[in-house]
């Protein structure tokens, strides 16, 4: 294992991306940030910009508008990154599986833009905050 | 004692840079952790400002299109090389008792150094986010620098217009009304300095992004977090030096000082919202403005008379 994937794994810094979530995957995502789940245990931070993220929280169904700009997103993460595909929304469509404004399953969208991007997944509509870290710390140990 | 190699010791080795960059990064840990402290949680491990810095020089370098390549590269590395300076001064003053006259006016122009490599970074890398928080940062160089000023010119009125850095140490002017009126300004002034809650605005995570920083990644990133982490030394320590009389009594004692001082940066930081730009100028020009032309009168008036406690 190379030291990069070995610091990324103890500090990644996350940048959380909607395109399309109802809000709720969200809201459980600022909840692990909340003093009962406090992430920053494991050196988890949001950033506030894709430049310094590690790992993208993608939460949403992917909707046509805002494909366009999660591609741009993934562009403009420095690389080496890992994109978390929160929510049965982001999963599989989810309820809005053959939607007029769906544009595919996001992890379908981030392989277009590059087919070797490490995606991991975390079920749950929505995913409840001790199942998101728990996906987060399991993916982590996978890579 | 002037021997090439001695002096590349000092610079790149023991009051230099890596020994300023592992006490900056553990005072950053202690920042965080003490901030998780207050807000209930638990907060990250030891090592986590360590972990982030080697985690980003891993990683990719993205550099904008229209950035203006060179001033985008070069600013970190001017903001580190003027606070690497600053403390290596400032250490020089603390452990060895050697500095020359005026290095106190020295000081306050290499702490302005990177402010300005900020105000430079973020205005070559051609992002809407940095040039909002440039504008910001810009505005805050000229609120803080004016009541920063008249509180080091009530410093030297107390010390008898004494100009370098040791001599200043000898005596501790915090005991002082004057010296204290000094000491809270200049206290609020090395807080929006780092860029800490109440003047964060330039980088206003919330708002901006992360304003300035918002198109630096990778290895360029990790020097603006090592710069920061540096200031973190550099500005309590002068702090030290010039209002709280420095490392002089002890060695003990002269850490102890730090350490107050750097939680009481992590207090206010932890118990204040972000004020507005126009908020943060008010409160340097007219509210230390006016608290600070008290404490040079009086001061002057202490000086003449032979009063200590003025
Ligand atoms: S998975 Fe459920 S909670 Fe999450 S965005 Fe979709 S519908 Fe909302």
């Amino acid at each position: 294992m190379s030291w990069k994937i070995w610091s990324l794994k103890k500090s990644p810094w996350v940048f959380h991306v909607n395109v399309g979530a109802c809000n709720n995957c969200d809201i459980e995502i600022v909840n692990c940030l909340t003093p009962k789940f406090d992430i920053e245990r494991f050196g988890m931070k949001l950033v506030g910009s894709p430049r310094h993220a590690d790992a993208l929280l993608v939460t949403g169904v992917g909707t046509r508008q805002a494909v366009v700009r999660l591609r741009e997103v993934y562009r403009q993460t420095s690389k080496p990154c890992v994109v978390f595909i929160i929510g049965a929304c982001a999963c599989g469509t989810g309820i809005f599986h053959n939607g007029y404004h769906v544009a595919g399953p996001v992890d379908k969208v981030i392989k277009e833009v590059d087919p070797n991007a490490i995606i991991a997944y975390v079920p749950g509509c929505p995913p409840k905050p001790e199942a998101i870290i728990s996906g987060v710390v399991k993916a982590l140990s996978a890579i | 004692m002037t021997e090439p190699l001695q002096i590349l010791f000092w610079v790149v080795v023991f009051p230099g840079f890596l020994f300023t960059l592992i006490l900056g990064l553990v005072a950053s840990w202690i920042v965080r952790k003490v901030s998780a402290l207050v807000q209930w949680r638990v907060g990250p491990p030891l090592l986590q400002p360590f972990y982030d810095v080697i985690k980003l020089m891993g990683k990719e370098i993205l550099i904008p299109q229209e950035a203006q390549r060179t001033i985008f590269t070069m600013a970190p590395v001017v903001s580190v090389a003027g606070t690497l300076l600053l403390s290596m001064m400032l250490w020089r003053v603390s452990l060895a008792g050697t500095s020359f006259v005026g290095d106190i006016i020295v000081a306050i122009y290499l702490m302005v150094l990177p402010s300005l490599a900020l105000i430079l970074g973020g205005s070559a890398s051609a992002s809407p986010h940095a040039t909002v928080g440039t504008s910001r940062e810009m505005k805050l160089v000229m609120g803080y620098e004016l009541p920063l000023l008249l509180a080091l010119i009530v410093v030297i009125i107390k010390s008898g217009g004494q100009l370098s850095l040791v001599a200043i140490a000898q005596n501790a002017p915090v005991l002082s009304i004057s010296g204290m009126l000094a000491f809270l300004a200049s206290l609020m002034c090395v807080q929006a300095k780092l860029g800490f809650v109440p003047f964060d605005m330039a980088e206003a995570e919330t708002e901006l992004g992360s304003g300035i920083l918002m198109e630096y990644s990778g290895a360029l990133l990790a020097v603006w977090k090592v710069a920061q982490a540096m200031m973190l030394v550099a500005l309590p320590l002068f702090l030290v030096t010039v209002f709280l009389g420095g490392f002089t009594s002890s060695l003990w004692a002269g850490i102890g000082k730090y350490v107050l001082v750097l939680v009481l940066i992590i207090l206010i930081k932890n118990t204040n919202p972000r004020v507005q730009i126009h908020q943060a100028m008010k409160f340097f020009w007219v509210h230390c403005g006016i608290a600070l032309v008290v404490a040079v009168i009086l001061a002057t008036i202490g000086n003449n008379y032979g009063i200590g406690w003025l």
